[in-house]
């Protein structure tokens, strides 16, 4: 996982937000300058940064959340994802099948979500243009609408989010032969503005839910499927219950035989 | 059914469990009439490899009956009496192609984990922790074995169980060991640890072609073993400094191979041992080379250094500029089981060998827990334990 640095140049905050900012911090040094309490450090600090982030029109906490209120594509190529914000992410896969077999497979879109552990469902409306739903983290379901902005046959597929999406996202896949008659390298190259932004990411990767981890499994899959007809599981497979579970069972166990004794007699009651 | 399970150190438990299930087409599902005990399983027991989980269930050495094959089992059918590799083996990628069977690419579900730990991963194994799949292991009464065209071999009856259950790993792990030393005439032999795979790596040395073989152990029994069964001259790691009786017993020269059948719980003794125990408790370490240090320091100059006992993680001080300067070539890594499978079934056919010498115990799956700790302790002469389930 590559953090995308951002050049301090950028502006991720709207003209509006800016003279607030300015006159927010004025306001707020001129008070501390009067009051001279013992909270009078910080107000000046807070002032201090509302001037600089209005001053220079960049605010850093929204950097790290991938937010920005400045209108979208300004200082930047008219991308989806503006460059200086997001994640970016690689990985890469040699797959032993010729590469017409592996690109063909990889743009029919609508078969990703086989081997894309977080795709719910792709489906394509157009001959460049598709409907994009994946499980989030925590199980939050996210739509985007993409477009393929640029293909070769057989070599690359490269796509971007269309405005609107809840993940804002754009990449490419190429398709290269391996050397020696080893079939076909696979690279994928994904940058994406996650929700929660740099610390959104930060957070899923405390959870295992690292992108390029992500794409190197889903990767893994892909070969699988395209080399054995199938992909590797052990989901349904029987396994011992936990020591909890044991615990709980016992419980439960010696409750209803608890019961059993304790109805016993009162049977033997009735029949006296 | 009944399986064993895995829950801790030193904690195993006979559990009723689901029945498995044909998950994918490729799957069979094998009702195991004989099962073992692995030197490997112990290390599980004595909790040495991360990535298990409580309930998991043990074994990857068995063999039984198919009684159910998924939709696009081609070769095996149902009533097919099979013996099952303890490695799971696509057969369609790059390395199965290579016969190269244990770094198949396609059959570790959980890649990415080995992938992180050392860089790319193997194939999966039954029964051998999360790492490597995390596959429901063939200490049990049934077992889901994918890709079952694969590696299972068919054997036909009128030969025992116990004669060609070890062609699930044991035989074979001995076998690669010693054919790894590229044995050539007049070669002296030096094996580490008398267990099971170092028991079949002695007799796989002479059948390669060895002049001698020099056997090492502390345990009188395997000792005896080496001896009897194998042919060995043997030395005991209690009588002296091994290094230097085995430059004494090869003319100065050193053996001209040295396979460690120890691996990663070596019981070297001595100040080392303690020092490695306390780097292994502080997890500086994760395993004890002592048996790698001295295979290094004894082997002679261009030879090789044999390892097939499973190592885990980080070691310590092994001796690399011994090994540089005296140009040693390392070969190692899990059996590729089913290269071997066939060629030492037809050994064991023509009664070149029978691998059955092993087994020093048997017991009901329902006794396994006990079979574990008894085997742990080496108590009782203990080599090798087959379970009927």
């Amino acid at each position: 996982m590559q953090v995308i640095r951002h050049h301090i140049a950028v502006k991720n905050i709207s003209e509006v937000e800016r003279w607030t900012s300015l006159i927010g911090g004025g306001l707020l040094a001129a008070s501390a300058f009067r009051r001279n309490s013992k909270k009078h450090g910080l107000m000046l600090m807070a002032a201090g940064e509302l001037l600089r982030r209005g001053l220079t029109g960049y605010c850093y906490l929204y950097g790290a959340l991938g937010f920005r209120t400045a209108p979208r594509g300004q200082g930047a190529p008219t991308t989806s994802l503006p460059y200086e914000l997001g994640i970016r992410a690689e990985a890469a896969v040699t797959v032993d099948q010729p590469r017409e077999t592996v690109y063909r497979f990889w743009r029919s879109l609508e078969k990703l979500p086989l081997f894309m552990k977080h795709l719910e469902s792709v489906i394509e409306t157009d001959a460049t243009h598709s409907r994009w739903t994946s499980n989030g983290p925590a199980g939050k379901k996210m739509v985007w609408d993409a477009e393929i902005h640029n293909e070769i046959e057989k070599e690359l597929i490269a796509w971007r989010s269309l405005a609107g999406a809840d993940v804002d996202n754009a990449g490419s896949v190429t398709f290269k032969d391996a050397p020696g008659g080893r079939g076909t390298e696979i690279r994928v190259l994904l940058q994406y503005n996650p929700p929660g932004g740099v610390a959104g990411a930060y957070f899923a990767k405390l959870f295992g839910e690292e992108p390029s981890q992500q794409i190197e499994a889903d990767l893994g899959r892909l070969k699988q499927y395209l080399e054995t007809g199938e992909i590797a599981t052990t989901e349904g497979q029987p396994k011992g219950p936990t020591k909890r579970e044991l615990r709980e069972r016992e419980i439960q166990q010696r409750r209803a035989a608890q019961t059993e004794f304790s109805s016993v007699p009162s049977v033997g009651g009735g029949m006296r | 059914m009944k399986a064993l399970c895995w829950y801790g150190k030193e904690d195993v438990r006979v559990q009723a469990v689901p029945d498995p299930k044909i998950l994918n087409p490729h799957d069979a599902i094998v009702r195991i009439t004989t099962t073992a005990i692995c030197g490997s399983d112990l290390h599980l027991y004595n909790g040495f490899i991360p990535g298990m989980e409580q309930g998991d269930i043990l074994g990857h050495e068995f063999m039984g009956e198919v009684v159910e094959a998924g939709s696009e089992v081609k070769r095996l059918k149902t009533g097919d009496r099979v013996v099952v590799p303890f490695n799971i083996s696509c057969g369609e990628c790059f390395f199965c192609k290579s016969d190269l069977w244990s770094l198949c690419d396609n059959t570790n579900p959980n890649a990415s984990l080995l992938q992180k730990l050392y860089g790319s991963s193997g194939g999966g194994l039954f029964g051998y922790s999360h790492l490597y799949g995390g596959y429901a292991g063939g200490q049990a009464e049934y077992a889901r074995v994918p890709f079952a065209d694969v590696g299972p071999m068919v054997i036909d009856n009128g030969i025992a169980d116990e004669q060609v259950l070890f062609l699930s790993d044991i035989f074979p792990t001995g076998y690669m060991a010693a054919q790894n030393c590229n044995i050539q005439p007049g070669d002296v032999i030096a094996v580490w640890g008398c267990g099971p795979v170092g028991q079949f790596a002695i007799q796989s040395a002479y059948l390669l072609g060895a002049e001698r073989v020099i056997a090492i152990d502390q345990v009188p029994e395997r000792l005896r073993m080496a001896r009897d069964c194998g042919k060995a001259e043997t030395l005991s790691f209690t009588d002296g400094d091994v290094v230097e009786k085995l430059q004494a017993m090869t003319g100065g020269r050193g053996p001209d191979a040295c396979i460690d059948a120890v691996g990663m719980e070596a019981h070297t003794g001595g100040i080392e041992e303690v020092y490695d125990r306390a780097k292994q408790a502080l997890m500086l370490e994760s395993d004890r080379p002592g048996v790698l240090r001295r295979a290094i320091m004894a082997c002679r100059k261009g030879g090789t250094v044999s390892i097939p006992g499973v190592y885990g993680g980080l070691i310590d001080k092994v001796p690399m500029g011994a090994a540089f300067a005296k140009g040693l070539t390392f070969k190692m890594g899990q059996t590729h089981t089913p290269r071997y499978m066939r060629p030492l079934f037809e050994m064991v056919r023509k009664s070149e060998i029978d691998p059955s010498f092993v087994i020093s115990h048997r017991f009901a799956l329902d006794d396994a827990p006990k079979a574990y700790a008894i085997f742990n302790a080496r108590q009782d002469g203990c080599t090798k334990v087959v379970l009927k389930p």
